[in-house]
């Protein structure tokens, strides 16, 4: 069932009693493939790769709640590709990129809007180090653009720009940088790989994993249990919780994120606007509510939600720059678990157990790589070795030396 | 969150700067064969519990103390705060 306008307007004429549900409900089997365990954005865009472009049909996708239950609804939406390591930009550009095709490539409406990302800098060594962040960027093949204050006051007249200890002296833009409507893409994502035979298995939590000699050939489920040739983990937040099950220890620990919304106003944000002297993010959904979060509680949790004191802090810096926003009224605020990794970057890869994959210590940038995340877990997954630009993304950095660390504060999972 | 300093009584947890897993007491020995290992798994790799955990605050704003605390990650319930010294001294340390 493809959507078209043409669809939709047939669909007005006769009642609207065409449209179906999107995926099954399939029963699961006793034996697939490749079992993928999570049915967030990342495993259902796994799957839809995996069956699209390396024609495995074989594949189920588990997951413990509903789908899309997990940090795919719970993010603040944002799409970009503003990083600066080799092991970090190539991956997260390939992300933007599959982002701006996303739509016409699943054929369903994820709202991809690019109104474009701005970092803002208050002081000369801070735009030095952007105008390097925009180098990095544009050498990897993004869009990358550094404002004045002068420019910005034109296009931004609501900053504080003369604000006492923190003046805004400029920005880094990435134009192509934006907003998705974050639940469609689970949505689109589930839809495609069901339509390609893939068995998306919902309340179906994964209890335990079959291993014998080193060697992964399955595992225990609410649901019974399922062999598998290969088993994909993509659990993000959850992710200490189930290679636990493994017999793994992880360079990851989980955090709580807050993240709030007010109560719908007229458009007054065009894109999404970073303060650079403090942690918080701002954007404005469709509906006109200004979305926005900034820096993690700071200690391990399980629990989906956080403490006062960081909602002071990032109300504080959302004063910082748009003293306008202490108007609006905060209509809800939430929590999600982050998987925080050692080095603030993610790992696609597989364990020391043969035939179990590992996908996850995403921090809090997990959503903007759904895209690129699927495909390289799936490059992984098709062929045994590592798509080029998630090369770096391995286990075994910590060991090695090869740590992909954007803010360089090193092994302090809470200050990534 | 309150934490209950064992010798200042209850304090906001804001006062406090969190290091992370109590095992960072249990620094591994340098000298030993597998030096590489033990340090590659006492930096980088943790248990992550859901539920029960120990682990380091110090009480930057306050007095400067090192406390170990035992919180559930499931509900941030406190159920325990000891002095990192005294734990670390059970465990066999000498200072």
């Amino acid at each position: 069932m493809r959507y078209s306008a043409l669809r939709i307007l047939r669909e007005g004429l006769t009642g609207n009693k065409g449209w179906k549900p999107v995926w099954r409900e399939p029963e699961p089997k006793a034996e697939y493939d490749i079992v993928i365990v999570g049915g967030g954005g990342h495993g259902l865009a796994t799957a839809y790769y995996l069956a699209k472009e390396f024609g495995h049909k074989n594949i189920a996708v588990l997951e413990k709640g509903w789908l899309g239950s997990g940090n795919i609804g719970r993010n603040t939406t944002i799409i970009r590709s503003n990083y600066m390591l080799p092991g970090n930009e190539p991956f997260y550009e390939m992300s933007l990129k599959l982002w701006e095709g996303l739509e016409q490539d699943f054929n369903y409406n994820a709202m991809v809007s690019q109104r474009s990302i701005l970092n803002l800098y208050h002081s000369d060594a801070q735009r030095d180090a952007f105008v390097r962040r925009a180098n990095a960027m544009m050498l990897a093949g993004a869009d990358a653009e550094i404002a004045d204050a002068d420019q910005l006051r034109a296009e931004l007249p609501f900053l504080d720009f003369d604000n006492a200890r923190f003046p805004i002296k400029g920005g880094l833009f990435q134009r192509r940088g934006g907003t998705v409507r974050h639940d469609a893409v689970a949505w689109g994502y589930a839809r495609g790989a069901d339509a390609r035979g893939v068995d998306i298995i919902q309340n179906c939590e994964v209890t335990g994993f079959d291993i014998e000699n080193g060697h992964c050939t399955g595992m225990q489920t609410s649901r019974g249990a399922i062999r598998a040739k290969k088993v994909a983990v993509c659990v993000a937040g959850s992710s200490g919780r189930v290679m636990e099950k493994a017999g793994m220890r992880l360079p990851i620990e989980s955090h709580v994120l807050q993240a709030f919304v007010t109560e719908g106003l007229k458009p007054v944000i065009p894109g999404v606007i970073t303060f650079g002297a403090g942690h918080f993010y701002v954007s404005q959904s469709d509906k006109g509510g200004l979305v926005f979060g900034g820096d993690i509680d700071g200690y391990n949790s399980y629990a989906q939600r956080g403490n006062l004191p960081v909602v002071e802090d990032v109300a504080e810096g959302g004063m910082a720059i748009m003293p306008m926003i202490g108007r609006a009224r905060l209509l809800r605020s939430w929590g999600g678990i982050m998987d925080m990794s050692m080095d603030g970057s993610p790992f696609i890869d597989k364990t020391h157990v043969d035939g179990l994959y590992f996908n996850g210590g995403w921090c809090y940038g997990g959503f903007k790589a759904t895209p690129a995340s699927g495909f390289c877990y799936a490059h992984l997954l098709a062929r045994d070795e590592p798509h080029p630009v998630a090369a770096q993304m391995r286990l075994d950095r910590f060991m090695s030396g090869n740590l992909i660390d954007e803010k360089g504060v090193g092994n302090q999972p809470n200050l990534h | 969150m309150i934490i209950h300093h064992p010798l200042l009584g209850p304090r906001d947890a804001a006062e406090f700067v969190y290091l992370g897993d109590a095992s960072l007491i249990d620094r591994p020995d340098w000298q030993a064969e597998d030096a590489a290992q033990a340090f590659h798994a006492y930096g980088y790799l943790r248990d992550n519990p859901a539920g029960a955990h120990q682990e380091l605050w110090y009480h930057e704003q306050g007095d400067r103390s090192w406390l170990v605390v035992t919180r559930d990650t499931t509900t941030h319930e406190i159920t325990q705060v000891e002095l990192a010294r005294d734990v670390a001294r059970v465990r066999g340390r000498d200072k």
